[in-house]
């Protein structure tokens, strides 16, 4: 199944929470990243519960400390 | 107050602009802009405001100018080492455009002090050029509750990201981020480095935030994370939404004043 990732089509084998899906792409700092699916954000105690499917949009949004 | 012979030559390219002219001049030299942080984000951004016109400027910074700031601070120079930074920015506005105002508060951001440099002037828009999260994250709170529009934005290494805060019109930093990283979780610039080029890309669009809002034209990154990847050349514009459990800005706040989280010891000096 297909999904998109931060914009990129990723191909999946088999639908994945955002955990797995995390370590799948290599997430950087998996613990503090804000997830997005389908334009509504998922809680981090619900990574583990919340699975992929066909079609999803899903966003990992990073934090950018630096600034001077 | 009409624009002067003077000011109609400097400010030309904007005038005959439709979008701008004279009166939208007039309303950049009547606006007022806070820049906290006159670093690798701060400079670009305060230095493009001052071109641009905006007639009051406030500097907030309580560090002084170290040889290893100039390789992306561009309002600093090599003379200015050892300088405050605020002085250091001040007096590069002066040189620049004699119709600006300068604020200088040669202080740290606190959740003590912060609330009273917003309404010191009454700024109209607050940009954060800060390096650490509790600094990030109190701006984001105190502009929340004081209701500033105001600019976020982080750079690290080859990429950057930033949003606008409206008040009412959209989520804030904390809808997306509900709270700072423990210390030491994410990196800093200090610590991973950061092509200097990144605080010029991102804090110039800060500027440009900060000067449609002032002019009241065009779409404002509000509902929307701007990510940059250099090395890719890539921009994407994220939707965001708005958060209901948002602790600042949400259907019921905790977070009623500004927090002082414990510094990032890697922030220290």
């Amino acid at each position: 199944m297909k999904i998109k990732v931060n914009g990129k089509v990723t191909e999946l084998k088999e639908s994945v929470n955002i955990t797995e899906l995390l370590d799948i792409v290599k997430a950087e700092q998996p613990d503090y990243v804000t997830v997005q699916k389908n334009d509504e954000f998922v809680d981090h105690d619900a990574f583990k519960s919340t699975f992929v499917e066909e079609g999803d949009n899903i966003e990992f949004l990073y934090f950018m400390g630096g600034g001077r | 107050m009409a624009l002067t012979d003077k000011q109609m030559e400097r400010y030309s390219r904007h005038v005959i602009l439709k979008q701008v002219g004279g009166k939208g001049q007039q309303k950049i030299l009547k606006s007022k802009v806070l820049v906290i942080g006159t670093g690798g984000l701060g400079a670009p951004a305060t230095m493009y405001l001052a071109a641009a016109g905006v007639g009051n400027i406030g500097l907030v910074d309580f560090d002084t100018v170290d040889l290893s700031n100039l390789q992306r601070q561009i309002i600093h120079q090599t003379a200015d080492v050892g300088k405050a930074k605020v002085k250091s920015g001040e007096e590069t506005i002066n040189a620049m455009n004699p119709d600006i105002k300068v604020t200088t508060y040669n202080e740290k951001v606190t959740a003590a002090n912060i609330c009273d440099i917003i309404k010191d002037k009454d700024y109209d828009f607050v940009i954060d050029g800060t390096d650490n999260f509790p600094a990030k994250f109190l701006i984001n709170d105190a502009c929340v509750i004081t209701k500033k529009p105001f600019s976020h934005a982080g750079i690290i290494r080859f990429e950057g990201q930033t949003m606008t805060y409206v008040p009412g019109k959209g989520p804030c930093y904390r809808c997306v981020f509900k709270e700072p990283p423990p210390p030491d979780a994410v990196p800093t610039c200090r610590q991973a480095g950061v092509l200097g080029v990144m605080g010029g890309v991102i804090g110039t669009l800060q500027a440009t935030e900060a000067l449609k809002y002032i002019l009241g034209i065009g779409e404002l990154l509000t509902g929307y994370l701007l990510t940059y990847n250099a090395l890719t050349m890539t921009f994407r514009k994220v939707k965001l939404p708005k958060n209901k459990k948002c602790a600042v800005c949400g259907e019921n706040p905790i977070v009623l004043n500004p927090v002082d989280y414990e510094a990032n010891a890697c922030d220290m000096r």
